[in-house]
């Protein structure tokens, strides 16, 4: 079976057709491609089993996507997630930190 | 609209498979709805790029029912509906004695999908009981579960050296097939004693099958230099971007750490898991009973014909209380024979019918015993400093956590989460429920989510307008509801 090209970061990698994204990128010696939304801490996979959505990333420009269920696609433009996924990018706003809504201050 | 099918099988693992081919196998029609590609479930993994998963007991258990589902697809009793995330179950009465209406959201597109059956089997199976302690949101820290399905589906070797640990039988399992597939595992990190298994030994007597495989698995050990280190834990992973070193604690009674015997070893992977936690929020939300097991775990009441206490809702493996493939099987075979006789009064093989009650007993009291020796000693968060992360998606510290119960006087998960939003991120507590609970000082309460996966809101607009399924080229938000509110 041909292997599915994609690219991660701009990085092109393959992929083993039916292989999922997380798997495909731990193949490739990548184990983080995401950021939190708070520490700006690395997370890539935990469960693998869809579950604790460590894993999220942004594919095709769509974000909060979970790379272990997500067989990759030919193609695909993966990039590390940001944050919550939907905030402007450290690139695009050219600030350090990122501003959080209101909604994610602890209630206390 | 398709009819409404006979009997509609939530999961595709060994417990649903089982129960939607002995259901067609008897004349039902049933549509069986997983979040899988292809069947198996967790237990029967494929390897990406193969037909079929290549495992011992895959071949074994597998292979046949992966036959009669193909052929009842074939002609028509079975329609298999891969990669639905069912998110919510609902009773709805309709045309063809449809009770329940299902709804789902199939493949990468996130297309709505509902399905009307006149009775729900609800095999949802199971998620890795995680226990934190620093540094286990360092990546390549990964669930015990988690590393297997990396192996067994990627094909991916999580590491070179990778240290297993956690509590329960899956980490023989998966030492031994990290080994086997060429990973070093230095040691095996069990908090748990073998020994409490002495305690039940009549029912180890009576099901030498699993002291075979336990001895299998072993030996497997021993042939890799892999040391098993009874009553110990990893207490801390060490690293920057990624785990480089773990550190292992011996361990009193009460899995209380004990001071002065802690040890560094180095690693590339931890794989660590303490045992599972059955997947309830379908059955729940239906207003499904609930019952405790032997490691405190909720899990669903059935009564001898794997009902639940909904009636025209069954249920089928570790949904209905941790036990293995085995005895999800044997649930699954019992579950699918008694709908066939309630919805269509197929007679039962009152022989058949005895030798499965017989062998799910047996499987049962095992599990039991299982779950009561690697049940969670009190003294694990004794691992847990401050600044420990509980909540790996709020970011939560267990400081913060005590914060709230010493200072704001919270004593339940509910009122921790209201003050720190621990458990209101994107897995929805499933990840640090059974931690917050412990700090907070009660036992794990059973799931209530109202959505069981992630949502594209426009699929529930289209619910609440009554317009059905939503248009599936309409645009869809990717966020969801299942997060607590935040975007």
């Amino acid at each position: 079976m041909t292997p599915y090209r994609f690219t991660f970061d701009g990085t092109p990698l393959t992929a083993v057709p039916g292989q999922t994204l997380a798997a495909a990128l731990w193949a490739a010696g990548i184990t983080s491609w995401r950021t939190t939304r708070h520490q700006r801490a690395p997370r890539g996979a935990f469960c693998f089993i869809g579950t604790c959505h460590d894993c999220l990333a942004t594919v095709n420009g769509r974000p909060n996507q979970r790379a272990c269920l997500l067989p990759v696609r030919p193609g695909d433009t993966v990039t590390t997630q940001e944050g919550t996924g939907h905030e402007p990018t450290r690139q695009a706003t050219g600030r350090n930190t990122i501003q959080e809504g209101p909604g994610h201050e602890p209630a206390r | 609209m398709n009819p409404p099918a006979d009997l509609a099988v939530v999961g595709a693992g060994p417990a649903g498979l089982a129960a939607a081919v002995t259901a067609a196998d008897q004349g039902l029609s049933v549509t069986l709805l997983d979040a899988g590609e292809r069947p198996g479930g967790q237990f029967h993994r494929h390897a990406a790029g193969e037909a079929h998963p290549d495992t011992r007991h895959g071949r074994r258990h597998y292979a046949p029912r992966a036959r009669r589902l193909e052929e009842h697809r074939r002609t028509g009793r079975v329609r298999h509906l891969p990669a639905h995330h069912v998110w919510t179950v609902v009773p709805h009465p309709g045309p063809g004695g449809a009770a329940w209406t299902l709804h789902a959201v199939a493949g990468p597109d996130e297309t709505p999908a509902t399905v009307h059956a006149r009775a729900v089997l609800l095999a949802t199976g199971a998620y890795e009981r995680q226990l934190p302690f620093p540094g286990w949101t360092l990546p390549g820290v990964l669930g015990a579960g988690g590393a297997q399905a990396l192996l067994k589906s990627g094909p991916v070797l999580p590491g070179r050296r990778v240290v297993v640990a956690g509590s329960g039988p899956l980490l023989l399992a998966v030492a031994g097939s990290l080994a086997a597939a060429g990973v070093r595992v230095p040691a095996v990190v069990e908090a748990a004693d073998y020994t409490a298994y002495a305690r039940a030994l009549p029912v180890l007597v009576r099901n030498p099958a699993k002291l075979t495989e336990g001895a299998l698995h072993g030996g497997a050990l021993l042939r890799h230099a892999t040391r098993l280190l009874t009553r110990h834990a990893v207490t801390a992973a060490h690293g920057t971007t990624r785990v480089e070193a773990v550190t292992v604690t011996r361990l009193d009674r009460d899995w209380r750490p004990v001071p002065g015997t802690s040890r560094r070893v180095p690693c590339d992977v931890l794989a660590v898991g303490h045992g599972l936690v059955p997947q309830l929020e379908l059955a729940t939300g239906l207003g499904c009973a609930t019952r405790r097991t032997p490691d405190d775990t909720p899990a669903l009441v059935v009564d001898a014909d794997q009902a639940t206490t909904v009636p025209g809702v069954w249920a089928a493996g570790e949904t209905a209380g941790v036990g293995g493939a085995d005895l999800a099987l044997t649930e699954g075979e019992i579950a699918a024979d008694a709908i066939a006789h309630a919805l269509c009064g197929t007679p039962r093989d009152p022989r058949r019918t005895a030798a499965l009650t017989r062998r799910r007993a047996r499987l049962r009291a095992f599990a039991d015993a299982m779950a009561a020796a690697h049940r969670p000693g009190p003294g694990w968060t004794g691992w847990l400093d401050d600044t420990t992360e509980v909540c790996r998606c709020e970011e939560v510290t267990a400081g913060r956590v005590r914060e709230a119960v010493t200072e704001y006087g919270a004593h339940d998960t509910r009122t921790v989460k209201l003050l720190t939003r621990a458990g209101m991120g994107w897995c929805q507590g499933r990840m640090c429920g059974q931690a917050v609970a412990r700090l907070a000082g009660e036992p794990p309460a059973p799931d209530r989510r109202p959505l069981s996966c992630p949502v594209p809101l426009g699929h529930l607009a289209a619910l609440h307008t009554g317009t059905g399924p939503a248009d599936p080229t309409a645009p869809t938000t990717p966020t969801d509801l299942t997060n607590g509110g935040t975007p």
